[in-house]
């Protein structure tokens, strides 16, 4: 027998909805990205080939605005579920303004991305749904998406019949033109990219730290907890 | 000068007394018509505006400015659009084409401002210097801006050529020494039609013209005061060559077979998918062609600061503070790489920072372990 019980509840966190929103937003994001990378500099594939028979890069384009109105309306359908949804993927989550958030903000900092061991271990710092720092980078997140939808659609209004992307046209002349919207489309690209791959490694990395089902509670819905954590009834999101 | 007649001709009176024909005439409004997008009911409009109005009173300024704008203007496909309103619309003033010169064309400029006070269309070609109270551009021994202010106190509209009076152009590239400054930053209290180009198209100048003239009334404008006939769309959504984008078919070097061939210019630079204009359906010199025809890419000399947009003949522009061949691709791959690479410090330090904890709960698993069978 061991020294320490460890004793996990299961924790039902990531509601059906939250996690096909997801999935969603992540296949739209690479989508997206993978095409957007192609847009900006497309190789020489079909060099030697006759423009009659070819059709690839309208195709690209295409795909690239399919999964922009797809990443769009699932992100509508995400801000619809955080009035709707449990506590772990209510609106409130992403804002560090009450005090627990912040201390557990600080927590984290601390402990996660500084690699700092705290002598007195405290259960009500054990996170069941989002930790505050990850809640506030999809916060972050959020925003910075948002402005992706605004240049995207900006540029892509002009040819548009619909009154959708007509809403962002107002986008162009704010940065006096084409070129400018453009530029700041590609840079912000490239922040998603930063945002996914420390998204990915940290996920990965408290799933090997703490073993309480980070990666696949994205796929079943379910985390583990400490009985006493449980018990502590202190949740970041009462 | 026209401003001494009592009553001035209509267009159609001083087109026949040119030499026109009737014919000619109709021609001409027809042309128009297609230009502004107008129906066939149109056509008649527009003639019976020009017989039946007199004729504009004109002042063109020139301020900072090379003066492609009047030569792209006088070299519109139809011979009518330059006589119209070079010999025929009243252009009571304007330095580069007017007979009369010194003290003779400002008493002109004077009069008509007095004369057709609330009535007469200011057009401006050139920026106007606002760095050391604007002694960068002088006329007739006031600054340019002193002049834009008197001759805009009394027009009805203005209509700013070209990219210097709209945008800037070259002399407001970084770092604008000049301080040189379009029409639309100075004039806040009348309207503004923005025609940019360096030059603007020829035709698109004297529809513009026209339709103020047939309609009384200025052309539709889009959100940054340019016409919608005329910039509604990208040089890219009607350029000949869009099939060859459509199909991935680029031009990787100007000397190449794609470039040969007369693929698409989108990988050697051209701005034409950022850039709103008509050089793809009514071209230049007659319709005879554009650069991108002429196998150049567009430079995007409609847009704004397009000096300053980044290298001609590169699709990535600069970032800007990342040094000369930083683009956008450059800095981000560099700067995934830093996180990456970050994430991939903080994955080894946590093995040593947390090796405690971590070796805990792997112990108290495999106790768990030998638990089961």
């Amino acid at each position: 027998m061991t020294t320490i019980s460890h004793e996990y509840k299961r924790v039902f966190v990531w509601e059906v909805p939250v996690r096909i929103f997801h999935w969603v937003n992540f296949l739209a994001l690479f989508a997206l990205i993978a095409t957007g990378i192609l847009i900006g500099n497309p190789p020489a594939l079909m060099s030697g080939a006759e423009a009659t028979n070819q059709y690839w890069f309208g195709i690209n384009r295409f795909i690239h605005f399919a999964a922009g109105y797809i990443f769009t309306l699932n992100l509508v359908y995400r801000v619809f579920w955080s009035f709707m949804g449990n506590k772990y993927a209510n609106w409130k989550v992403f804002f560090p303004f009450s005090k627990k958030r912040r201390k557990n903000m600080g927590h984290v900092l601390k402990s996660d991305i500084l690699l700092q061991n705290p002598k007195n271990s405290d259960f009500s710092n054990i996170s069941v749904g989002h930790n505050a720092v990850a809640s506030f980078s999809y916060l972050v997140f959020f925003i910075l998406v948002l402005a992706q939808i605004a240049t995207g659609f900006a540029l892509y209004a002009d040819n548009a019949t619909w009154w959708f992307p007509k809403l962002f046209a107002w986008v162009v002349p704010l940065f006096g033109g084409d070129a400018l919207v453009r530029l700041v489309h590609h840079i912000l690209m490239w922040f998603v990219i930063i945002f996914s791959i420390v998204h990915v490694y940290l996920v990965f990395y408290h799933d090997w730290l703490e073993g309480r089902g980070e990666v696949s509670s994205m796929f079943g819905g379910f985390k583990f907890v400490r009985k006493e954590r449980v018990d502590t009834k202190k949740d970041l999101n009462d | 000068m026209s401003i001494s007649k009592k009553k001035p001709d209509t267009y159609y009176e001083s087109i026949i007394k040119n030499g026109f024909s009737r014919r000619d005439f109709m021609k001409f409004t027809a042309f128009m018509a297609a230009y502004l997008g107008y129906e066939t009911s149109a056509i008649g409009q527009i003639s019976e505006a020009l017989k039946t109005t007199p004729r504009l009173p004109i002042i063109w300024e020139h301020y900072q400015e090379c003066t492609c704008c009047s030569e792209s203007f006088i070299r519109t496909d139809h011979p009518i659009v330059a006589d119209i309103i070079l010999d025929k619309v009243s252009l009571d003033y304007t330095l580069t084409l007017m007979a009369a010169s010194g003290h003779q064309a400002e008493a002109a400029k004077k009069a008509t401002m007095e004369k057709y006070k609330g009535e007469y269309i200011l057009c401006v070609e050139g920026s106007v210097p606002m760095g050391e109270d604007g002694i960068y551009c002088c006329v007739a021994g006031k600054t340019a801006l002193q002049q834009l202010q008197e001759a805009a106190a009394g027009a009805k509209a203005i209509i700013a050529w070209g990219s210097c009076a709209s945008s800037g152009c070259v002399q407001s590239a970084k770092p604008n020494p000049t301080n040189a400054t379009p029409i639309h930053k100075i004039i806040t209290d009348k309207p503004i039609i923005r025609v940019p180009g360096c030059p603007p198209i020829g035709e698109v100048m004297a529809g513009v013209i026209v339709h103020v003239i047939a309609f009384g009334k200025l052309p539709e404008l889009d959100r940054q005061g340019r016409p919608k006939a005329f910039y509604a769309k990208r040089v890219h959504d009607s350029c000949y060559r869009r099939p060859y984008f459509d199909a991935g078919l680029f031009v990787e070097e100007f000397d190449d077979e794609a470039a040969k061939k007369g693929h698409c210019l989108y990988k050697v630079g051209c701005k034409g998918p950022v850039t709103y204009n008509s050089c793809g359906s009514i071209k230049w010199n007659n319709g005879v062609s554009y650069p991108i025809q002429s196998g150049h890419g567009c430079f995007g000399c409609s847009e704004d600061n397009f000096w300053d947009n980044g290298p001609i003949y590169e699709r990535l522009t600069n970032v800007p503070g990342f040094g000369i061949e930083a683009n956008a691709d450059k800095v981000g791959m560099v700067a995934a790489g830093v996180v990456a690479g970050a994430a991939a410090g903080h994955a080894i330090a946590s093995t040593m920072s947390k090796r405690k904890e971590h070796k805990e709960r792997v112990d108290s698993g495999k106790d768990v372990e030998k638990q089961v069978d």
